[in-house]
């Protein structure tokens, strides 16, 4: 058969809805590529002209195949292999002649669908999804129908997609989830957006620029204050004049907490960042997941988080981290490369001369910046090669990164070991949800240092600057005119509202749909009832209930394959010999209405007259040829009143 | 050698008598097989579970789960599609050898489901495509070319869909007993024989001796100068003229009296006769080496005459 007009229109359509969502992360010339083939193909259609030569379509095909080598120097990667997928469904639709070929463009767009859940899994991609099923559909359905209209079409399409929806469901949850990967997963596959282990001016600034969500956290009792929340991220030691980064433990002894008070126990859903590490309140002690707890009270997973991973964390707000420190380790917190920001050096040593505790050289450098003119402000002057001098005596103005680096540097200079945390501080709480979102906009950079007898305490020199930071927020610390996400400044309360209720859904979606692994599906399990959970009885449990539902298909199917209309007559005849039957009078087999009628209205004066006249309505209905639905409506009624 | 091995296979497998009256579309009739399509979605569909096990994505589970229910609910379909049917044989016209035998069977869709694109075939891959309105029955003509003369039955056929989405070929075979006659093709015009009277008196009618008797619907096989032209001009339908023969005239058509030619060029021949004569209005009688057909002029007697025609030599009346 060949390729009907709208059938050809159905097919673009297709190829359009799957591949419409890869624009936003394909490179610019493959997208323009695509739609111009596609609207070539819709001229030609439209205008009953023949098909390009097989020739011209050969070279587009090796030079789009070419390009992709050249742009992704790869064929293979996730992008490229994307992009290649999109490039020859399109090319395959401009060659298309046969019905019997476009199966294979059918399928194809159902493949491309899957890529596309690489970048987005949310719920406005599932939907999305659901409507480009039914297009599919339609189309796949209009392949073989032929003539049939649309609006039928899309009923069957609707219908088919109806009934696979329950099933699917079933499936979903009792389909034995096998823990991934089967084989090793190209490195391009996640997305990445988040901390690194790294830290140079403007890094963090750059980050609060993002409205992503980096963790969501349900705290199992009273969250604490928000002052108390900073979420540990790697720990920075090493410092080349420019850039923190995390160096080398020198020991492999693990970290110790003593003196501990103030517990707290929460839950993590964490966003996949690809990295290791994941994210607990000072100072963590235990975690339900396999993980390293680094010397440096740093945790790290086995594997970089490339799924959104859920764990339960125990922590505690008042401790004392490492009192006794490995000598290597305080000899690396006091290490400064020699020769820059001799200013700063300088000053730190003055300072050491004066005091007589380092916890007073701490508070003093503290003052310093409450009172001499700090300003904290996203956008920063850029600063050369003795950057700390330069901020310190010179701009004045920074983020978080600033004044973490140049209090670390400033306190090793006074011979006070110290070094820079990376993290979260603060959190949004959603009351719908009950549990604090943390944003890649709340990230935040402290200092540790050491003191004899108190080991690690946390110093915050952002929080001597801009208390609002710590207290309230980011929003609040800053100017109404700085480059802040719009969701990050202080946003109507219906607005606000929308998005805690919005987030409290993609939360539950997260956790129940996507989140939906070996774990959660045993819990869930569990807690519908089922004992002694094996793959082998999910297997069971999922066929059982995929034949029960559609059985019950089969059966509403099959029934509408028959029905007659005297059926209704009849039905209600009996429905009258049954009264009469359980009232002694039943009727004889070889009776007719009227004889029957005529027998009970010698037994039942009091009934002769009703029972006559349904006898006659039946008759009429049955032998007469009545067939008028006012006809059957009335014998109805009068059945539904015939009481003895 | 394995086509041939296969089809003994089905003759086996699927063997069933020959039936008469209505035939109902149950289950036990209908069978279903996935299609090639439906093998090579499975395997897409593998292609995509293990991608979605491999890189964790429960939505590509969703997406996966929905179209591998959506193809195996399509099997319901099929079935449904075809289930309930009731088809009973329609009357068949005879036809000359060389025309186009028409078998009508009557479908009726008792449910209130449109039934889309059944195709209904022969074991010689004539075919055709219908829907069936709900709650109406459709006559359905089905075409076979009749290429001899005697009985030519419509053989088993084969009523499949793989409606909606190809995956799944439901099919079912009827065998009506159901079958066409095929008339002799009339050989080329030809004289008629000399008539012969009853008494043997051997009186022919000369040319010009009819006279104009009035008109007949034309059937096929009369010939051509015998059309009334002036009628079909009148809009009055394709006529042919009719002519009253002489009383006490009647022609013999002797199988004995035919030259020596091969037996089915003498079936022709006297088939060709049948129809001139029966144009012409004449009395006739057929006479068979297997016997004889009295003579008369009637519209069921030419039907006889021919009937005897094609199926001389079979052993069935």
């Amino acid at each position: 058969m060949k390729l009907s007009a709208p059938l050809t229109f159905g097919l673009i359509a297709c190829i359009l809805l799957v591949s419409a969502p890869h624009a936003e992360h394909l490179p610019l010339w493959v997208s323009a590529v695509c739609a111009a083939l596609l609207a070539w193909r819709a001229y030609l259609t439209w205008g009953g002209y023949p098909l390009p030569a097989r020739w011209l379509l050969l070279g587009i095909t090796i030079a789009c195949v070419l390009a992709i080598a050249i742009t992704f120097r790869t064929l293979f990667g996730r992008e490229a292999g994307v992009a290649l997928l999109i490039l020859l469904a399109t090319l395959k639709l401009l060659e298309l002649k046969a019905v019997r070929d476009a199966t294979v463009l059918v399928y194809l767009s159902c493949f491309i669908i899957i890529t596309n859940f690489f970048y987005s899994q949310s719920i406005p991609t599932a939907l999305f999804m659901l409507f480009t099923l039914l297009v599919i559909m339609a189309t796949w359905v209009h392949m073989q129908t032929g003539a049939l209209a649309l609006r039928p079409r899309l009923r069957i399409a609707v219908v088919l997609l109806l009934q696979a929806i329950p099933l699917s469901l079933i499936i979903f949850v009792l389909f034995p989830r096998v823990q991934g990967p089967l084989w090793g997963m190209p490195q391009d596959a996640y997305a990445t957006s988040g901390l690194s282990d790294n830290m140079a001016p403007g890094s963090m600034s750059k980050l609060s620029l993002s409205d992503a969500v980096a963790f969501r956290v349900t705290f199992a009792d009273q969250a604490p204050a928000r002052e108390q929340m900073y979420w540990r991220g790697p720990v920075l030691w090493d410092y080349d004049g420019m850039t923190w980064t995390r160096g080398r433990n020198a020991t492999l002894r693990g970290p110790t907490l003593t003196d501990t008070s103030m517990p707290v126990e929460y839950t993590v859903t964490l966003e996949p960042h690809n990295k290791r590490w994941l994210f607990a309140l000072d100072m963590p002690a235990k975690l339900s997941i396999p993980a390293e707890l680094a010397p440096d009270f740093q945790l790290l997973s086995r594997a970089p988080v490339n799924a959104r991973t859920r764990y339960t964390a125990n922590s505690f707000l008042s401790y004392r981290a490492n009192p006794e420190e490995q000598p290597q380790q305080l000899q690396r917190a006091l290490a400064l490369p020699p020769g820059y920001n001799p200013q700063s050096r300088q000053l730190a040593a003055e300072w050491r001369a004066q005091s007589d505790s380092p916890e007073a050289v701490v508070r003093t450098a503290l003052a310093y910046f409450n009172q001499q003119g700090f300003v904290y402000t996203l956008e920063p002057p850029l600063l050369g090669l003795n950057g700390v001098d330069e901020f310190m005596f010179g701009t004045k103005q920074g983020f978080c990164e600033h004044y973490a680096g140049s209090f670390v540097v400033l306190m090793r200079a006074a011979g006070i070991p110290a070094r820079v945390v990376t993290g979260y501080q603060g959190g949004e709480y959603n009351d719908l949800g009950g549990y604090h979102i943390i944003r890649q906009a709340d990230a935040h950079a402290w200092a540790e240092v050491w003191l004899r007898e108190r080991g690690w305490v946390r110093v915050d020199p952002t929080a001597a600057i801009s208390p609002a930071r710590i207290q309230s927020g980011l929003s609040s610390a800053l100017p109404d005119n700085s480059a802040l996400p719009f969701m990050a400044r202080n946003p109507p309360q219906w607005l606000r509202g929308l998005r805690l209720n919005w987030d409290t859904l993609a939360n539950q979606w997260n956790q129940w749909v996507l989140g939906y692994n070996t774990e959660r599906q045993f819990a869930f399990l569990t807690r519908m009832g089922m004992e002694d959970i094996t793959w082998q009885k999910m297997a069971l449990n999922m066929l059982a209930g995929v034949a029960v539902l559609v059985g019950v298909f089969t059966l509403l199917m099959l029934r509408r394959l028959a029905t007659r209309k005297t059926d209704a007559v009849q039905a209600a005849w009996l429905k009258v010999c049954r009264k009469l039957a359980k009232a002694g009078l039943p009727r004889a087999p070889h009776e007719g209405p009227m004889d029957y009628a005529a027998r009970i209205a010698a037994a039942h004066p009091d009934l002769a007259a009703d029972i006559y006249d349904i006898a006659a309505r039946y008759a009429s209905l049955r032998y007469g040829g009545e067939t008028e639905q006012e006809g059957l409506a009335a014998f109805k009624d009068a059945v539904r009143t015939f009481k003895l | 050698m394995f086509a041939a091995f296969k089809q003994k296979f089905r003759n086996w497998a699927f063997r069933r008598t020959v039936e008469s009256g209505t035939v109902v579309l149950n289950q036990r009739r209908i069978y279903i097989l996935p299609t090639r399509q439906g093998f090579a979605f499975a395997f897409v569909l593998v292609l995509m579970l293990l991608g979605d096990i491999n890189y964790n994505l429960s939505l590509g589970y969703v997406l996966t789960f929905l179209l591998a229910t959506t193809g195996g609910i399509s099997m319901l379909h099929a079935f449904r599609n075809m289930a309930q049917l009731e088809i009973h044989a329609g009357q068949i016209e005879p036809v000359f050898a060389g025309e186009t035998a028409r078998f009508v069977f009557h479908f009726h869709n008792p449910g209130n489901l449109e039934r889309h694109q059944i195709h209904l075939q022969d074991d010689d891959g004539h075919h055709i495509v219908f829907d069936l309105p709900a709650q109406t029955s459709t006559p359905v003509q089905f075409d076979i070319p009749a290429a001899a003369r005697g009985w030519l039955d419509s053989g088993r056929l084969t009523l499949h869909t793989e409606f909606p989405l190809g995956l799944f070929h439901a099919w079912s075979y009827i065998h009506f007993d159901v079958r066409c006659l095929v008339y002799p093709k009339p050989a080329a015009p030809q004289p008629l024989p000399a008539a012969a009277a009853q008494d043997g008196s051997g009186k022919s009618p000369a040319a010009g001796d009819e006279d104009f008797a009035g008109l007949r619907n034309y059937v096929a096989g009369d010939a051509m100068p015998r059309i009334a032209w002036k009628a079909l001009a009148r809009e009055q339908g394709l006529q042919v003229k009719q002519f009253a023969a002489f009383q006490g005239q009647e022609l013999w058509l002797d199988w004995s009296q035919l030259p020596d030619i091969a037996t089915e060029r003498k079936l022709e021949l006297l088939t060709r006769w049948v129809l001139d004569a029966d144009v012409q209005g004449l009395v006739y009688g057929l006479r068979l080496p297997d016997g004889e057909v009295a003579p008369l002029h009637s519209a069921p007697h030419r039907a006889e005459c021919l009937r005897r025609l094609a199926l001389f030599g079979a052993n069935e009346p």
